[in-house]
């Protein structure tokens, strides 16, 4: 506990899958519920996380630990982590859009927020977040496909930020 | 159960991390310095959580157990 200057958060998020557009937001939110301050820095895949819809997947070829679990029936067919050898998830067609609903389903069921409600709590609690706009000119976005009241900038801005940070995380 | 005046309650039975931080800190935001709030919770988390959270905002955490209803906290405003 502090009463003088507030901690500072500083945050890279390069990734845009659902299971890495979590930590970012997760700190994110919690460290402004802390009452300190945040900036985010959405750079590479991370800035599709800025987009008004995001559609984010899981990707489980590339993430041979993750738990494969049924986000219905009885507790137990739930708590069975399903053995899928990665030769077959890389081959079914439709595998990684049902991983990704199966996740998003089992999310909601443990009363885990969506990414979008997480980043609605961001933007209510003043976390600040820069898109990356190098990011943006290499892969043809556009200012008009984020939300509102977010920063463009490159390295200099997200580094003048991270400068008096106490902490600053890369994700 | 530990008995206790409180000026406002939050439910935040069914939410998992970060929720219950999240939602407290609204709620606490809401209210005057010197009230009382009350805040149930199921998530296991939420016991070390909250205290982490009250001891990095200054605000004095009361009460913090686990009863019949789940995790139950009582948080001064500072």
């Amino acid at each position: 506990m502090s009463d003088s200057k507030p901690k500072r958060l500083a945050l890279i998020a390069s990734q845009g899958t659902l299971d890495w557009a979590y930590p970012p937001f997760i700190l994110a939110s919690t460290a402004a519920a802390m009452d300190m301050e945040v900036g985010v820095f959405f750079t590479f895949y991370g800035l599709t996380l800025l987009n008004k819809k995001i559609e984010a997947n899981v990707a489980p070829q590339t993430n041979p630990a993750m738990p494969m679990k049924m986000p219905f029936g009885p507790q137990g067919f739930q708590n069975i982590q399903w053995p899928i050898p990665n030769i077959l998830a890389n081959n079914i067609p439709g595998y990684e859009s049902m991983a990704t609903s199966f996740m998003k389903k089992t999310f909601a069921n443990k009363g885990v927020a969506s990414i979008e409600e997480l980043r609605e709590m961001c933007v209510d609690m003043g976390v600040r977040m820069i898109g990356c706009q190098m990011t943006m000119d290499v892969f043809g976005f556009k200012a008009d496909d984020f939300i509102d009241g977010i920063e463009l900038g490159g390295a200099a801005s997200f580094l003048e930020f991270a400068a008096d940070s106490d902490i600053s995380l890369f994700v | 159960m530990s008995e206790m005046n409180f000026d406002q309650v939050l439910d935040c039975k069914g939410m998992n991390c970060p929720l219950p931080v999240i939602k407290t800190k609204k709620a606490i935001d809401t209210m005057d310095s010197g009230q009382v709030l009350k805040m149930i919770a199921t998530d296991p988390g939420s016991k070390n959580d909250i205290s982490a959270w009250a001891s990095r905002t200054g605000h004095e955490l009361l009460i913090n157990e686990q009863t019949d209803e789940g995790y139950v906290f009582f948080i001064k405003k500072k």
